[in-house]
């Protein structure tokens, strides 16, 4: 059994939802070419798996086996449509540049998969520790990635030009192709690529 | 026309994998070879094409506002679309069940070679994203959903086959560095194969 600091702390980089287990990636790759919508993004997710994690720890004993995805999907559901209901109230415009990626939440394999692997044998409170958990260190991958493609592809970060005027000047130019989807497969491909340098154990055998 | 049009550029335009990356945790999972790729890009596509009318029924005669006035004028104004997201997921879910329960059935041998696969399904994001475009999209017709279900269905079969063709070869021949083995190098594979088809950009016919 692991302890309560471990469930909390192991997502953040050596258990990580994205590089490690390979979890959540659509949204990942989708929400990232500005820092912004990345941000709102992570917050929603932690949100969704913490509760989530807790309804399904607390109800897990009475829950029949063959439907419990069911169940699953329709407690993560429910969650969603209260956050994509407040994000489109209090933070309308950053709700329209997620579009369908907020809906998407409910099919992120993060939820699905941490239900099933944690909360349906664990009790409430190391669920809720490690919803969260998982939730950060997914928000983590999102800020790092969201970082690169606006600084490399627009200049700027949060919508603020941080490239100073006088390089633009001397020839530099923002690299468009960061902002274009496919680069946030090369982002995450090169975060896994350091990131396993550093944890050798990591590394695929053959 | 129109939907022939919508159809091809489901399938290389507005690809699940290369222009949206939804359903990727399956497509990074199961793209080790070619034969359980294809079986699972069959069943993907399947799925696609079946929910995808269902849920634009749905959407279009209960859940948008003012669907409902067909029951008469006092129902004109119920808005229920806060409603869609569970309503689509759960369609998705028994649709997925019910497959099942017939392909295993009546298609024992396919059963055999698409089961586990299956229940997969449920969770995998590319059905649902496309109920969620075809709602956002405002769709004319149900024509136009099955189309465009049976496109991106087959668009990300196209993608997983052959991606998962790369990943046969690359994982015999070609010496990786170590940390980018596996899951790493099928992400810029991915991302060359995305850049590769933004070529189709344009196309109409």
């Amino acid at each position: 059994m692991m302890s309560n600091k471990n469930v909390f702390f192991n997502p953040f980089s050596k258990d990580n939802p994205v590089i490690v287990q390979i979890l959540g990636i659509c949204s990942v790759l989708a929400v990232t070419a500005k820092l912004e919508p990345a941000i709102v993004m992570g917050l929603s997710v932690i949100a969704v798996l913490a509760f989530s994690n807790v309804i399904i720890s607390l109800i897990r004993k009475t829950i029949p086996t063959n439907i419990r995805i069911i169940v699953q999907l329709v407690v993560v559901a429910a969650l969603v449509v209260i956050v994509s209901q407040l994000l489109q109230a209090y933070a309308y415009n950053v709700s329209k540049q997620l579009s369908v990626f907020i809906g998407l939440i409910i099919t992120n394999c993060i939820l699905m998969g941490r239900l099933e692997a944690f909360a349906m044998a664990n009790r409430p409170w190391p669920s809720f520790l490690d919803g969260i958990g998982n939730g950060i260190g997914y928000a983590i991958i999102l800020v790092i990635v969201g970082f690169f493609r606006e600084l490399l592809g627009s200049g700027s970060l949060f919508g603020i030009k941080v490239v100073p005027q006088c390089l633009y000047d001397l020839g530099y130019s923002d690299n468009g192709l960061m902002i274009l989807p496919p680069m946030a497969l090369i982002v995450v491909a090169c975060i896994i690529w350091v990131h396993r340098s550093y944890n050798k154990d990591l590394q695929d055998k053959q | 026309m129109e939907n022939l049009n919508l159809f091809i550029r489901s399938i290389f335009i507005d690809n699940m994998i290369f222009a949206y990356f939804l359903g990727m945790c399956s497509f990074i999972a199961v793209s080790k070879n070619v034969k359980t790729a294809l079986g699972l890009g069959i069943a993907v596509t399947f799925m696609l094409t079946i929910t995808l009318p269902i849920n634009y029924l749905l959407d279009t005669y209960v859940l948008r506002e003012g669907a409902l006035s067909w029951l008469g004028s006092e129902y004109a104004e119920v808005d229920l679309s806060f409603l869609s997201l569970i309503v689509f997921i759960a369609v998705i879910a028994s649709m997925t069940q019910l497959v099942e329960m017939v392909v295993e059935k009546y298609a024992p041998a396919l059963y055999a070679s698409l089961g586990i696969f299956l229940p997969l399904i449920a969770v995998n994001c590319a059905i649902l994203g496309g109920s969620l475009f075809m709602q956002q999209r405002d769709f004319a017709g149900v024509g136009t959903a099955i189309c465009s279900g049976l496109g991106w269905g087959l668009g990300w079969l196209l993608a997983i086959t052959a991606v998962a063709a790369v990943r046969e070869r690359v994982s015999q021949y070609s010496n990786v560095p170590a940390p980018l083995r596996g899951v790493g190098i099928t992400f810029i594979i991915t991302a060359l194969m995305g850049i590769a088809f933004m070529s189709f950009l344009g196309i109409k016919i």
